[in-house]
């Protein structure tokens, strides 16, 4: 037997009982009750990295590497890499990018997702290479929000203990 | 191939003297014709703990068939169901718990889900069953119950609809995605526009980034407006541009009141070919027109190349624009494109009368007025100030000299209305519906939002930063 647990008409208060007791009732406009429980769910996926892995093993040894693609006649090169190319389809090979460009874009994120919300604020940026055909969305640090603008010089810098992650390489602005 | 519509312009009301344009080219028929015959709308919540999502669609269901006696669930041969995220639902093929509930089996099913664009791939999928003939009756139903978790692990959910090895372990956040797009979209059209002249490079942007924002607030003001005047609307407010521009920062420049929050809710559609349609209701609504298009799931993997051009727009127009960059909707382009094509539309700012438009953002709104050729890349900010999108006869606190030219969101949009996503696109074909039929007053309660003799409308509707839009072009079916 289990006491019903208290009644709230207001969602907020719903969910800080929840957070105590793990059960609460709600009850609505027309008096209907529900019963509201906490509902884990948490999981490990085993993610491999696939045709992406060579990029994340390269920021892990302090190298930013985009691809290029093999045929001739395209060889559109990709800062954000593929293993084939968007354009024309055909296989692509591994190039060194620069490890400085300018900001296509940027901002700073005051919220974020839960996982991120206690790194707040952060930038992110778009950042823009000298004759690379795409862009590579990464964080922009030692900046705040009023320093930052459209093409400003950005350079890269790697994480010396890599986790394997595209937060193993941010951006600074260029010295 | 139909015969060229000869229709006639018949004149406005005082208060919406141009007349519409009439389409000066012959639509594309693709399969049978397709007719909207009801809908319904669940009111948008924050939270609606006593409904689960079987039970909202129920509700918006049977408000549906209400009005159409004939228009039994026997009557209905199958259903399409939409609801875009597993992770909220945490019940997988939940569609078929809707199904079942409605008591629809043993008719086929499928459930849809294409990012944000998923209702309104669900209305087009209903469509589609129709026009095929494989359906003579389908009902597209859907939902999302986004209060099941807490706003900001909500957000990683909706952030894991963006490339989860390169763009979400960097702070994967939707709004901080837009930001970089309306930031890219000031600097193209506002920094080498209006403040081109304006020597320091930094202190141009700033100017231009203030302008963009000032603009942005109107259409949020715009948009919450328009919702004091439709009971179904989430957040439905009386707003200044100061109060949207002094809001939360939440990824600069995107303030709290430029961003649709998270809802609960459902909406449901019934379509059917002509035959039925004449049989349900005297005032069918046709649907004249659909088109998609998708980008690249990356925004750093979109191109710079030229802009594919509405029948109204020349190369000339836009010689040195690169496109889409992170500017603009490669893919509302495409889908307009497609949709403007099979409904015959060439000049749609002038041949639509109203636009539902997928108002994620206040910035996507204007980003999309362009995609639309409502007018041209780079006019948008200019669009607002004008009042073009604006509605008539409301008074926004600012001047709208052009008001009623093509309102944009007379319901208010998701910013006002809510966003759960897989009902967001059903939603607006049943606003559309309503608008096209002269209905609103019935349904609302209040007539403010009805626009005189809407007869041709769009429902636009926008997956994560434009990774996939539909356009549905809607068509008064009766005299």
């Amino acid at each position: 037997m289990r006491a019903r647990p208290p009644t709230f008409t207001k969602f907020r208060e719903v969910q800080a009982e929840l957070e105590k007791n793990g059960a609460a009732l709600f009850r609505d406009a027309e008096g209907v009750e529900s019963l509201i429980i906490h509902y884990p769910y948490t999981i490990n996926y085993i993610h491999s990295y696939a045709e992406d892995s060579p990029f994340f093993l390269g920021l892990a040894e302090g190298r930013l590497r985009g691809s290029k693609c093999r045929r001739p006649k395209c060889g559109f090169v990709y800062a954000t890499p593929r293993s084939h190319c968007m354009v024309c389809g055909a296989p692509t090979e591994w190039i060194d990018l620069p490890t400085s460009g300018r900001t296509h874009s940027w901002t700073t994120c005051h919220f974020g997702s839960e996982a991120f919300l206690k790194e707040t604020p952060y930038n992110l940026a778009l950042v823009e290479f000298e004759g690379v055909g795409s862009l590579l969305l990464v964080r922009l640090k030692e900046a705040v929000e009023s320093d930052l603008y459209v093409g400003m010089p950005v350079e890269a810098r790697f994480d010396p203990n890599p986790k394997y992650s595209m937060t193993d390489i941010w951006f600074v602005p260029k010295k | 191939m139909p015969a060229r519509p000869k229709k006639t312009s018949k004149s406005r009301t005082a208060r919406r003297p141009a007349p519409r344009a009439e389409r000066t080219v012959t639509p594309v028929s693709k399969g049978r014709k397709v007719y909207m015959v009801t809908g319904g709308v669940t009111k948008f919540a924050k939270a609606h703990p006593s409904m689960d999502f079987r039970l909202m669609v129920k509700r918006a269901y049977d408000y549906a068939l209400k009005g159409i006696p004939n228009l039994t669930s026997d009557r209905i041969d199958g259903t399409r169901i939409s609801y875009f995220s597993d992770h909220f639902t945490r019940q997988l093929k939940a569609a078929s718990m809707v199904q079942d509930y409605l008591g629809m089996n043993p008719k086929g099913s499928v459930r849809i889900e294409w990012g944000g664009a998923t209702g309104g791939e669900c209305f087009q999928a209903a469509y589609e069953a129709v026009a095929s003939g494989r359906m003579d009756v389908c009902l597209g139903a859907g939902f999302e119950t986004m209060s099941r978790v807490a706003t900001w692990k909500g957000n990683e959910f909706i952030a894991l609809a963006s490339d989860t090895n390169f763009d979400f372990p960097l702070g994967g956040f939707y709004t901080g995605y837009y930001a970089l797009m309306v930031v890219r979209h000031i600097y193209e059209y506002l920094r080498l526009g209006k403040f081109a002249d304006v020597k320091d490079e930094r202190e141009a942007q700033r100017l231009a980034i203030a302008e963009g924002c000032r603009i942005m607030s109107m259409v949020s003001v715009k948009n919450h407006m328009n919702a004091l005047h439709n009971p179904y609307a989430q957040y439905p407010k009386r707003l200044t541009v100061n109060d949207v521009l002094n809001s939360e920062m939440i990824s600069y420049p995107l303030t709290r009141e430029q961003i649709c929050t998270m809802s609960d809710g459902a909406a449901v559609v019934v379509l059917c070919d002509e035959a039925r349609a004449k049989e349900f209701t005297d005032k069918p609504v046709r649907v004249i027109g659909v088109g998609t298009g998708t980008d690249t799931m990356r925004l750093a993997d979109r191109p710079f190349g030229k802009v594919p051009l509405m029948p109204n727009e020349k190369a000339r127009d836009y010689e040195d624009l690169p496109y889409p960059g992170v500017h603009s909707f490669r893919a509302g382009r495409a889908a307009g494109r497609e949709a403007y094509k099979m409904a015959g539309i060439t000049r749609p700012n002038s041949e639509l009368d109203f636009i539902e438009l997928h108002d994620a953002y206040a910035s996507s709104e204007i980003q999309t007025y362009e995609d639309l050729g409502l007018c041209r890349y780079g006019e948008g900010y200019g669009f607002v100030e004008r009042g073009d999108p604006f509605l008539k006869g409301i008074d926004y606190g600012f001047p709208t000299s052009r008001a009623g030219e093509i309102p944009v969101n007379p319901s208010g949009g998701l910013i006002a209305c809510g966003h759960p996503v897989g009902a967001t696109g059903l939603m607006q074909g049943v606003f559309a519906f309503w608008q096209l039929q002269g209905t609103i007053a019935k349904h609302f309660g209040d007539p403010a939002l009805q626009l005189p003799n809407a007869r041709r409308g769009a429902i636009h509707s926008h997956a994560g930063t434009g990774s996939a839009v539909t356009v549905s072009v809607l068509e008064r079916g009766f005299k």
